[in-house]
């Protein structure tokens, strides 16, 4: 009792040992904090990577890809059928694209990936990232009138609008080919045959807007490049010369008219077509409607460069920019032949991987082994979603584990504080031992008033740092705002991360350890100095004046 | 304090009434078996302190015995090894050789959990700086040798009766008007009055004083006396008193010099 009772009442008079756990209560704070922000960092990553990865991908070694993707999928089924609940083959390769940026030509190095329309989207949730609201429900690769998003529709309210996507559709593409067929037509006056027909203007649009976009999109100089021949040895359609973008599916004795007709749809990664300003506001260098040269390995051995033409028809934006800047989705059956990978006898094709779903509770490292062992590793090769990208995740993990070795160090540092406070406290209380002594109280008991006291201590530290923590996170991203409204700088910059916000997951596993390891620092520290001060011999703790 | 004064010196007109002092105390003693054997003992005490590779040998062979009911001081020159001696009693501290009994058994080789208990509810001890627990106050501080006693279900079960009881005891030394102030607000005399208090609170058997008045002016020096007396006469309690000053030593009913490691002989 008396125990209690001194404890309580060396608490209430000795403020500075509640200052000596302060550090132990930033402390607290801090890694709650960090750690709530690491693991929605991560969880956000994982969330969008498993949302474009499919849970286990099935893939050969070479670009040539295995034959029957059907045979393949049925035999999937035969050995781990039961954990499955979708599947999609891909045809996936490195390839080059072109884009023509108003008349400068613009090369990107991309993943270009043929999907299954139809089965795809069981797989990830790939169209979820799509900018049209009606590809998102339904995919086509039907260029489609217009109706693109102008709000990012996955970033909050106060996402910046994209402007440019207001025209986007068949009515940029029929502004363009318009633009281009008046410029060409005052190029060369004689060979006048105009491309388009008069009448196919935007619907029901004022000339205002009309000029804008053109402007804005196709301002080619005038000397910009009336020779400048494609580069491939596709046929050049004879009066569309000039632009290599304008004549590559021409058939013979048809005209393709780029304002009536589209090539084969792709799906642009986000960022391969726009980049993200300072200010947050997005750059585009290219839109739906325009078209895209992209150049693909051919099947055989040895590969050759095989180009073709395509349509943006819409962006994908997984807001992970290893994936935006890198992917480009068509047809699978437009790549194939492309490719050369259809088989003329039979009209299979070869595929590249196959893309698994599994059920919600299905165990995906377990489905792997399966499969490893059913198929020959010399051709196949099995990754679950986080074997592929197994090194991000790790570093994030390696990151995560390094700030709280750091932070712990802290709250160790803050036990040395409360170490060098409680001998002090132990020396300046030398006498009341004496004294409790001499009252017959036991070693032990003054054991526990120190002990006690360290307690209390850590437990106001952690307490009043959980609570602190909790609350900087729950108003993290208000107090960032506020951070940068004092001090005129971007605390949490959205061009690089891509998120809106600042993500937080508070765990209360971690919270509860952190809690509990403060705790226990506070009493470690604290044993010591009450050893001590139980050992204190009564007759010197007396006279000790 | 008038109070207090009144207190003591109501009692003294009692005990004048009924008779001198050590006429009394020695009627008591005759009537009470226990109150006459030996109740304290120091059996040749020795106790050296070292300091480095000096010794310095404070008590050589102390031989000392306190009867039940006794009124004992001890005088001697400062650094004489008094303070020493009354800690080796209390069991404060162990002697070097020799041993220290209590109703004729040796308490100064017991267990440190035997010497906690004897003082917490044998001994009861006050001392020349009061030594009171400053964050207590003064009801706080005698009701402490309870608090120690008692497990915390236990004390919460008798609070009611306990602080009765301190409150009794503090009314007895002329406090009852400072229960809730803390040592520092309180005087010095006051102080020892809470001290001779506490020391009372778990009903000892033996009362060890050290200097009790050696830091308090003549007068109040005089009342806590007076208290001590009255304890003695009334209550038959055992108190072996440490001084260096001749005239308070006086008052008791026997007198013992320490000098040069002994006991000596009264001059
Ligand atoms: N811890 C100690 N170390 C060394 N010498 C000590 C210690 N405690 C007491 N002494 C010495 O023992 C002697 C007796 O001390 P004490 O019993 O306090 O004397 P008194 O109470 O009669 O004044 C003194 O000379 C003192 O210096
Ligand atoms: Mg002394």
């Amino acid at each position: 009792m008396y125990k209690l009772l001194l404890c309580w009442r060396y608490l209430r008079t000795r403020y500075i040992a509640l200052a000596s756990i302060i550090s132990v209560m930033l402390g607290v704070a801090t890694m709650i904090v960090v750690n709530s922000v690491m693991t929605g960092f991560t969880r956000e990553m994982q969330g969008r990577i498993h949302g474009i990865l499919s849970d286990v991908v099935f893939e050969s070694h070479s670009m040539e890809g295995f034959h029957d993707p059907e045979r393949h999928m049925q035999q999937i089924r035969k050995v781990a059928g039961e954990y499955i609940a979708g599947m999609t083959p891909t045809v996936v390769v490195p390839a080059m694209l072109v884009l023509d940026v108003n008349g400068q030509y613009v090369t990107r190095q991309i993943s270009f990936i043929g999907i299954d329309e139809a089965t795809h989207d069981q797989v990830s949730d790939f169209s979820r990232y799509l900018q049209h609201p009606s590809n998102r429900d339904d995919l086509s690769f039907e260029l489609r009138e217009d109706g693109y998003d102008q709000l990012d529709h996955q970033a909050g309210e106060n996402a910046i609008p994209r402007e440019r996507m207001d025209v986007a559709g068949w009515v940029y593409r029929r502004l363009k080919a318009r633009y281009q067929a008046e410029r060409e037509a005052l190029m060369a006056p004689p060979a006048g045959m105009p491309v388009i027909a008069p009448g196919e203007g935007p619907p029901g649009d004022s000339a205002a807007p009309r000029d804008t976009a053109a402007d804005n999109v196709a301002a080619k100089g005038p000397a910009a490049e009336p020779g400048t021949s494609a580069g491939d040895d596709e046929v050049v359609g004879p009066s569309t010369g000039a632009n290599p973008f304008a004549a590559a599916d021409v058939e013979a004795g048809k005209v393709f008219d780029p304002a009536t007709e589209q090539h084969t749809g792709v799906v642009l990664g986000f960022a391969l077509a726009a980049y993200r300003l300072r200010d947050g506001s997005d750059r585009f260098l290219a839109l739906p409607g325009d078209d895209v040269k992209i150049t693909v390995p051919s099947s055989g051995t040895p590969p050759k460069a095989v180009s073709g033409e395509f349509t943006i028809v819409d962006f994908y934006e997984s807001k992970m920019s290893e994936y935006d800047a890198n992917f480009v989705f068509v047809p699978i059956r437009k790549l194939q032949q492309m490719r050369g990978m259809i088989d003329p006898s039979t009209g299979i094709g070869n595929v590249t991987s196959i893309q698994i779903k599994l059920h919600d509770d299905a165990n995906g490292t377990k489905v792997r082994d399966l499969l490893r062992s059913a198929f020959a590793p010399q051709i196949y090769s099995v990754q679950t979603w986080r074997d592929k990208q197994g090194p991000l995740l790790a570093a994030a993990q390696l990151e995560t584990n390094i700030l709280n070795v750091l932070l712990f160090m802290i709250i160790a540092v803050a036990g040395f504080g409360i170490l060098a406070t409680f001998f002090m406290i132990v020396v300046e209380k030398t006498r009341d031992i004496g004294i409790l002594k001499s009252l017959g109280a036991p070693s032990r008991g003054i054991l526990g008033i120190f002990l006690a006291y360290g307690l209390s201590l850590g437990i106001v530290g952690s307490g009043v740092g959980l609570v602190l923590g909790l609350v900087f996170v729950a108003y993290i991203n208000d107090i960032a705002d506020a951070l940068a409204w004092f001090t005129g700088q971007e605390v949490f910059d959205p061009t690089v991360y891509y998120f809106q916000e600042i993500p937080t997951i508070v765990e209360p596993f971690t919270v509860t350890w952190i809690v509990v390891g403060a705790m226990l620092i506070a009493v470690l520290a604290s044993v010591l100095p009450a050893c001590r001060a139980a050992m204190l011999h009564p007759v010197e703790a007396l006279r000790y004046e | 304090m008038s109070n207090a004064r009144a207190f003591v010196q109501s009692e003294s007109r009692v005990h004048h009434g009924s008779g001198p002092h050590a006429a009394m105390a020695s009627s008591q003693s005759a009537n009470d078996q226990t109150a006459r054997s030996v109740q304290l003992a120091a059996v040749a005490l020795h106790k050296r302190y070292r300091k480095g590779q000096v010794e310095i040998p404070v008590l050589r062979g102390v031989d000392f015995e306190v009867r039940g009911g006794e009124f004992v001081s001890i005088i001697g020159q400062s650094g004489s090894g008094k303070s020493t001696l009354l800690h080796l009693l209390g069991t404060l501290d162990a002697p070097d050789r020799g041993e220290v009994r209590f109703h004729g058994e040796r308490i100064d080789d017991l267990s440190s959990a035997g010497r906690d208990q004897l003082r917490n509810q044998k001994f009861g001890m006050i001392f020349q700086f009061y030594h009171l627990l400053p964050e207590l106050s003064a009801l706080e501080n005698v009701l402490a040798p309870l608090l120690i006693e008692q497990s915390t279900w236990g004390y919460l079960l008798n609070r009611r009766r306990f602080v009765q009881r301190a409150k009794q005891l503090l009314e007895m030394v002329g406090l009852s008007h400072r229960l809730n102030h803390r040592p520092r607000e309180l005087s010095g005399g006051e102080m020892q009055r809470a001290a001779i208090a506490r020391a009372l609170i778990a009903k000892p058997e033996v009362l060890l004083a050290d200097e009790p008045t050696g830091n308090l002016d003549t007068a109040t020096g005089e009342e806590i006396l007076r208290i001590l007396r009255t304890l003695n006469d009334q209550q038959n309690l055992t108190i072996v008193m440490v001084t260096h000053d001749r005239a308070i030593a006086a008052q008791a009913d026997r007198t013992v010099r320490l000098a040069e490691g002994k006991v000596a002989a009264v001059d």
